[in-house]
């Protein structure tokens, strides 16, 4: 487990209040996890803040899964 | 009644009558408030009788980017803002056959456009927060129309469904999305007309007066305190019954 992927996992736990286990890298935010398409912006707010970076709403379209952000943030910061 | 210790609000147009009661209420009942407008003197002044907890933040919200910039400074005076009061609010009247289309530009741009774009800036921290007041000031003229006004009329009635939308949105953040209509209302834009004019106005209103900037004044106190917080999406009629929509 890379320090990113934890860093995301912790926030999608603290924002969903999901179990911790089910927060794998295939699950998709609003599918698995429960997020409406407020959680899903919000999610995008924290992650930027987390990690300093910027997500452009045409990339934040295309993060679906918590796989999706452990590579874009992987990509970006 | 209503207490907003340790709340910040942001009013804007707080340099006219009704912006400056409306800062002038949220102050006396706890709020730190930033005072914006175009106009710096009287924004000073009102800081001066307020004294503490009030802060000068000038804008121009005829410019596209003065609004994103408007909400960074407020916070950065006050550390959040946690109450958005939408007042200012420009006129460019004409008859609609001879309206042009920069006197309807420049009014959507001011009592519209600007609205949504310092809204959604102030969005952000009002989410993480899970608290937040965002007060529209529209007009009675938004429900009802008037003659010279096809312009401010469309602004103001775009407001409401505008509000109708957000409050949607954000209502399960604990933000609420609120607009206050005034009637006429006795401020120096009012004191210009003749008496032959106001004679005429107070025919149509029931309550046989114009009202006060404070009175409008505590309706926004109402909708932005925390005993409002399961009132959302709706318009508040202050008019002494001129339109009862």
């Amino acid at each position: 487990m890379s320090d990113i992927a934890d860093r995301v996992k912790k926030i999608v736990v603290e924002h969903l209040g999901v179990e911790e286990d089910k927060v794998v890298e295939s699950a998709s935010f609003i599918d698995d996890l429960g997020a409406d398409s407020l959680d899903t912006v919000e999610l995008v707010m924290a992650f930027e803040e987390e990690f300093g970076i910027e997500i452009p709403d045409d990339a934040a379209e295309t993060i679906q899964t918590v796989g999706d952000a452990v590579t874009f943030i992987k990509g970006a910061v | 009644m209503f207490d907003l210790t340790g709340k910040t609000a942001l009013v804007t147009g707080a340099s006219g009558g009704i912006g400056g009661a409306i800062a002038a209420a949220l102050h006396a009942a706890g709020a730190t408030v930033a005072l914006s407008g175009t106009r710096e003197g009287p924004l000073h002044d009102l800081a001066a009788t307020l004294g503490e907890r009030a802060h000068v933040v000038p804008a121009n919200l005829s410019e596209p980017e003065a609004a994103a910039g408007l909400i960074k400074d407020a916070a950065g005076a006050m550390g959040s803002v946690d109450i958005l009061v939408n007042n200012a609010g420009i006129t460019r009247d004409n008859l609609f056959m001879r309206m042009s289309d920069e006197e309807w530009a420049q009014v959507l741009e001011v009592n519209l456009t600007s609205v949504f774009r310092l809204s959604r800036a102030a969005l952000r921290g009002m989410m993480k927060a899970r608290w937040g007041r965002i007060v529209n000031i529209t007009s009675v003229v938004g429900a009802t129309g008037n003659p010279g006004q096809g312009n401010y009329a469309a602004a103001k009635a775009g407001l409401v469904g505008m509000s109708k939308s957000l409050a949607y949105e954000v209502a399960s953040r604990g933000i609420t999305v609120n607009c206050v209509a005034p009637g006429f209302i006795a401020t120096a834009m009012t004191d210009k007309l003749t008496p032959d004019q106001k004679g005429k106005i107070l025919g149509q209103i029931p309550a046989g007066r114009m009202g006060a900037p404070e009175e409008i004044a505590a309706a926004v106190l109402y909708l932005s305190s925390p005993e409002a917080g399961y009132v959302t999406g709706a318009t508040l009629h202050v008019n002494g019954g001129m339109a009862m929509v």
